[in-house]
């Protein structure tokens, strides 16, 4: 289980890092959401998944020896609160800064008039 | 166990809350904020003195015990890099009036500034790895407020690119933690530190110290991840620019610095040797990026890389003469580097341009602002008896001691670069024939706008002078630093 999700966090990687080397803003910030996914699944994998030994629920009680680490989910889920907050940010920046500099193509926004 | 510890969080935190409320009134949000900063400076300085006294103040948030709560940890380090910030800070909210438009000012500036103090002190406290990720994003979080603040062309375009870049490393950054976790099942930084050497495969917990290196050399601007900040830091207003360029990339130095002194300690032959290298580069192509330009501001940012440079070399030698020189450059560059954003926005005011080639004879008009700048040009360039030699002084003798020649001379020739970069703007901005002021207006506004950085200088001359004062405290940060049991013994063993 923990391989299989190993390699979907590996393609979230791969096709967010593709979209982001893309011209388009839109795709750029669709970029960084899928590379956040990505993280986000790979720390639930790496905090062990329901199999083997530690299939339980994280309760602590008398008796329970088997339980599932919960660390990891308190870390993604405030990961993934931050990363909500900084896509609308980046949502809301592309707009204004597309609207203001008339493209929205990176090519166009390099920016050389500082030399 | 002290609740002292959580103090420089807390009280910006709740700062920028309430001066959100009085946003609208210009003048009210104004003193406000400049009383609480104050305050603020005097309390922490406060703390200080205490942990100067006592050692360090550990805080286990809610009562959890050590391992398991989060752990706030003010230890000298810490406090030292939490005062200077705030020193940063009280001088910028002084500044801040004279600098932002009215609209900027009633926009949330104060809050947003109060954020990013918040963000940089609890970055500079936290004894746990994925606190730091918290803080890193809170100081993002404000600094992306700052950035857009004034909302113009290139100024969005330039903070977009700054946001992205901050997004991956960031995402890199949790990815990383997740790594570390589950190697060491824990992401207390002083219990990392006590199971790293436990850990049978050594190689791979290099590897994971390497991509936390790529994490936080992409926001301290180290060679080849510094092509990023030049431009962003220049677009905001002067204000912004100045805590950006004190405050920011200190914190990725100060992660580097913590991380591979606590826990990343074990392959020193590997790690610290490849940090040497890539401190040559940051400081040489940092130092040709500030003389390629004729842009005033464009200069000062490119000459914040090649400092990260001279610190990152104090790492990578890893010596406790080394470790000291970097603590000591630290200190001295987030003063330093405010000064110089400050008092080049007071340039670029008064010269209404900041293209060196159209300045020329402002001295006539502005000996104080010429004679301060020139002053801050020797600081910087590390000319004794100022902060900047004392500095470079023990990196060298370190490196001496360590037989890394190389460096060394890199070192030398890039400091006399950054003279070169800086006494340009000097004799082709001041000197030369007397000329008409294209605003003569401004003259009475940048004046004033000179004083929050004459203060900022006098204390990083003071830094330099009275070095004897400073130097036996920063000794024993490195001590403390190159022995990681202290630390430990301190959060766990209470």
């Amino acid at each position: 289980m923990e391989f299989i999700m190993a390699i979907l966090a590996g393609i979230l990687f791969t096709t967010g890092i593709y979209n982001l080397l893309q011209k388009q803003m839109l795709r750029i910030i669709i970029g960084t959401g899928l590379i956040s996914h990505g993280a986000h699944l790979f720390i639930l994998t790496m905090g062990e998944l329901k199999t083997g030994e530690r299939g339980a629920p994280p309760i602590l009680t008398e008796g329970v020896e088997s339980y599932t680490d919960p660390l990891p989910q308190a870390l993604i889920l405030t990961s993934i609160v931050i990363s909500f907050g900084v896509t609308s940010l980046l949502l809301v920046l592309a707009y204004r800064a597309s609207k203001i500099n008339g493209t929205d193509n990176m090519e166009q926004l390099r920016g050389n008039d500082y030399e | 166990m002290s609740n002292l510890a959580v103090l420089p969080i807390i009280l910006p935190l709740l700062a920028g809350i309430l001066v959100a409320f009085i946003h609208k009134k210009k003048t009210m949000v104004r003193i406000t904020s400049q009383i609480i900063a104050v305050v603020n400076l005097i309390v922490i300085g406060w703390i200080f003195i205490q942990v100067r006294q006592n050692g360090s103040l550990v805080l286990e948030t809610g009562d959890w015990a050590a391992p398991y709560g989060i752990i706030i940890v003010g230890d000298l380090l810490a406090m030292t890099l939490v005062l200077t910030t705030n020193i940063v800070a009280v001088a910028s909210v002084f500044f801040a009036p004279k600098s932002l438009s009215e609209q900027q000012e009633t926009y949330y500036f104060y809050s947003f500034f109060f954020m990013l103090i918040a963000g940089v002190s609890g970055a500079f406290l936290t004894g746990d790895m994925f606190n730091l990720f918290v803080f890193f994003e809170v100081l993002l979080m404000a600094s992306y407020g700052l950035i857009v603040l004034g909302n113009g062309k290139a100024q969005l375009r330039e903070s977009l690119k700054y946001v992205l870049i901050n997004l991956f490393s960031s995402m890199l950054f949790v990815t990383t933690i997740a790594f570390l976790y589950s190697i060491v099942g824990t992401v207390n930084m002083a219990q990392i530190a006590e199971r790293v050497k436990e850990v049978e495969q050594q190689g791979i917990l290099t590897t994971i110290g390497i991509l936390f290196f790529f994490v936080f050399a992409t926001k301290a601007a180290v060679f080849p991840l510094y092509y990023w900040l030049p431009r962003p830091y220049i677009s905001p207003n002067p204000v912004v620019s100045a805590l950006f360029g004190a405050l920011l990339t200190k914190v990725g130095i100060y992660s580097i610095l913590r991380t591979f002194t606590l826990i990343f300690n074990q392959e020193v032959e590997m790690t610290h040797t490849l940090f040497i290298y890539l401190a040559a580069f940051t400081m040489l192509f940092g130092v040709i990026g500030a003389l390629s330009t004729n842009n005033v501001k464009l200069v000062i940012a490119y000459n914040i890389i090649p400092a990260v440079g001279f610190m990152l070399m104090g790492i990578g030698i890893f010596t406790e003469v080394s470790i000291s020189g970097t603590i000591y450059y630290l200190v001295h560059d987030m003063i330093i580097k405010g000064v110089l954003f400050l008092l080049i926005g007071a340039i670029v005011y008064a010269a209404g341009t900041s293209d060196l080639r159209k300045m020329g004879g402002l001295i006539h008009h502005y000996p104080v602002l010429g004679w301060l700048f020139f002053l801050a040009t020797l600081v910087l360039a590390g000319i004794p008896p100022f902060s900047g030699f004392i500095g470079k002084l023990q990196l060298l003798r370190g490196g001496l001691a360590e037989e890394e020649i190389m460096i060394v001379i890199v070192a030398l020739i890039s400091s006399l670069l950054i003279l070169f970069s800086m006494i340009r703007i000097f004799i082709r901005g001041f000197w030369g024939e007397e000329r008409e002021l294209e605003h003569p207006e401004r003259k009475s506004k940048a004046a004033r706008m000179v004083w929050p950085a004459a203060g900022l200088l006098a204390l990083s001359i003071l830094l330099g002078v009275g070095a004897e004062w400073f130097y036996p405290s920063i000794e024993s940060i490195a001590e403390y630093l190159m022995d990681p049991e202290i630390y430990i013994d301190s959060v766990l063993k209470e």
